[in-house]
């Protein structure tokens, strides 16, 4: 469907006045008094830009490109022909071959992104068990990130326990914490659970930050452990720490694939469809037998697991940990990972991931601007892909009542 | 008719959502083996009476008998495993699960693999066009698919007395007929007691051995179905006579 060009640049027009009148008061109320030069300026460009693209637009509605797209789409066929012919444990290997070969390939500052990108892989699908699966809408989902580090970094620091010992016991702290959380607000629904799950990620952070007996407040843990291991050394098994940044990798690799793995089976078991059952309809799933509440609960404190686990290397990453690493703004972006991604998709997931941790690493000259381009870069992806970069299953077109 | 012990008795159900009184000293007998069907107006209360059986809806007093225990304040989810399951009105299959997905949730509570194996022929054996639809999405089926769906969902948990809401609701009448004949099929092979709500007044009591009429939250009236399809004041009031 095409709009009529008049219309178009009569939206264009509207548009840019709106847009001065947001930009001015930003940028042009001053202690100084009033000015009007440089939102002017900026303003001028980003109309000009517009127009530009606006006009491309306009072009390309009329056939000008058609030239260029003929080819173009005939590429992306054969580019579909061939990857539709390649096996899926072929892929898989690839995949995982790429990922360990990884490290000897690259330097430090590419492991250390790489490292980011794994742990928030691991947040990213513990999250999407409760809103990709459950359909419950977290804005609190750190805190179990949190609970996990803290519970690693107090255990490390005052009873020297191996990171191996604390990888489950994190766990499960952060489970108990899930459904400490979860009991009293399970059962809202909706935007409700939202608003207090945001609540409670809050209280998470702020009991962290003001327990300085317990957890040295704002001024965080110094000197946590590294993972150890054994490792076998002229004729014996000597311990080590595994302190250099390719190591801390296959570390966290292996938890991301342990945590892939996981999420996998539970997608495909009975469980996970209960899950799913309970997000398309609560009341019908109860008419099943579903016992919707338990299963909420359990939804919850699963995804807390993994946020626990990603926690505990993240200390041990770190080496130190202070309650500024576990804001809002750290939910936010695991959630958008899960959106961008396509909620309940593992591959999006891990897609959504990549795209919001390695991305702003490859931009760095815009760093900025990186907010701005997010918002913007959202924006355009619910226009387009509104179910994700890797969307979870097709859904059907509704078929005609034929009978 | 057999007088045995009624496999369902409510004993003066009030149910009211806030407030307002939705239903109030609703008394109905079912008895093993029967299709019992429940008709009324709009509003009338028939699906608040069965939100009230199957415990969604806590009534406000009064008493729901099942298979001779006391149910009303039950969480509705025990039920499906004591053989009480209900389709629900407007179906409410899981839309984004495929129709397979869907039938294996509605033997949820059941670890009889082979058993479930067995139902699920059975409802492929009933409903054709699911086994050719199984791996789906529930979401994109018809109406009367949908229908045959739920009803194939209900059938899963290997119900003793299934509650079917409005089953004809929004069908074609020659799926209407298919979906009746289906009912009376689990009625007299299956063995499963049925309570029917329905709308389409004529159409339920020519399908059941016995009838309830409901207006503005009562039962007004009880008989055999064939006395009620007779009354005159039936026939005026929900036969548009």
């Amino acid at each position: 469907m095409t709009i009529r060009a008049s219309k178009l640049w009569l939206g264009y027009g509207l548009a840019m006045v709106w847009f001065y009148f947001l930009l001015w008061p930003l940028m042009g109320i001053k202690p100084e008094g009033l000015e009007f030069q440089t939102s002017l300026a900026v303003w001028g460009k980003v109309a000009a830009a517009s127009a530009v693209l606006l006009a491309l637009y306009q072009l390309k509605q009329g056939g000008a490109f058609r030239f260029l797209e003929k080819p173009a789409q005939a590429g992306a066929e054969a580019l579909a022909a061939v990857t539709g012919r390649v096996p899926t444990w072929l892929a898989l290997c690839v995949v995982a071959g790429a990922a360990v070969a990884f490290p000897f390939l690259t330097e430090r500052y590419a492991h250390d992104v790489a490292i980011s990108v794994l742990v928030y892989i691991i947040l990213g699908l513990g999250l999407n068990v409760v809103v990709g699966l459950a359909g419950l809408l977290d804005l609190g989902y750190i805190a179990f990130f949190g609970v996990g580090a803290y519970t690693y970094a107090l255990m490390s620091v005052h009873f020297g326990l191996s990171f191996w010992l604390c990888l489950p016991i994190s766990g499960c702290f952060a489970a108990i914490a899930g459904c400490i959380i979860g009991y009293p607000t399970l059962r809202m629904r909706g935007d409700y659970l939202a608003i207090v799950t945001l609540g409670f990620g809050e209280i998470v952070r702020i009991v962290i930050n003001n327990w300085m007996s317990l957890t040295n407040g704002p001024n965080g843990i110094l000197g946590i452990k590294a993972p150890g291991a054994y490792w076998f050394n002229k004729g014996s098994f000597e311990h080590i720490w595994l302190n250099n940044l390719e190591q801390l990798y296959f570390v966290i690799l292996g938890l991301a694939v342990f945590t892939i793995v996981a999420v996998y089976r539970l997608n495909y078991s009975r469980i996970g469809r209960a899950f799913e059952a309970v997000r398309e309809d609560q009341t019908a799933a109860e008419l099943m037998g579903v016992n919707t509440l338990r299963l909420k609960l359990l939804a919850y404190a699963l995804g807390a697991v993994f946020g626990g686990l990603a926690g505990t290397f993240f200390a041990a990453r770190m080496k130190f940990v202070s309650p500024e690493s576990f804001t809002f703004i750290e939910s936010a972006m695991v959630l958008a990972m899960v959106v961008l991604g396509g909620m309940g998709s593992i591959p999006g997931v891990i897609l959504g991931s990549l795209a919001l941790i390695a991305l702003p690493e490859v931009f760095r000259g815009f760093e900025l601007y990186r907010m701005f381009v997010f918002g913007g870069v959202m924006a355009v992806m619910m226009l387009f892909r509104p179910r994700g970069l890797w969307p979870a299953k097709r859904m059907g077109v509704r078929s005609e009542e034929k009978d | 008719m057999t007088k045995a012990t009624p496999i369902l008795e409510l004993k003066n159900v009030t149910s009211a959502y806030g407030r307002i009184k939705a239903i109030s000293e609703v008394s109905l007998k079912v008895y093993p083996g029967e299709v019992v069907s429940i008709i009324g107006a709009n509003g009338a209360g028939k699906s608040t009476t069965l939100m009230s059986i199957c415990g969604v809806l806590k009534p406000v007093s009064g008493e729901v008998w099942y298979d001779g225990a006391r149910i009303d304040g039950l969480a509705a989810d025990l039920l499906p495993s004591r053989g009480l399951c209900q389709v629900p009105e407007g179906r409410r299959i899981f839309p984004r699960l495929t129709v397979e997905e869907n039938l294996d949730m509605g033997a949820f509570f059941r670890t009889d693999k082979d058993g479930m194996e067995h139902d699920k022929n059975r409802v492929f054996q009933m409903f054709p066009i699911l086994l050719e639809r199984r791996k789906q999405h529930g979401g994109t089926l018809s109406g009367g698919e949908q229908q045959m769906l739920a009803m194939g969902r209900a059938l899963m948990s290997r119900p003793k007395l299934l509650l079917l809401d409005e089953p004809s609701l929004g069908l074609a009448p020659l799926i209407v007929q298919q979906i009746f004949r289906i009912i009376q099929e689990i009625n007299e092979v299956d063995g499963v007691t049925v309570v029917l709500v329905e709308q389409n007044a004529n159409l339920a009591l020519k399908s059941s051995s016995r009838g309830y009429v409901l207006e503005t939250g009562n039962v007004v009236m009880e008989d055999d179905a064939q006395a009620l399809l007779a009354n005159p004041a039936i026939r005026a009031a929900y036969l548009g006579e």
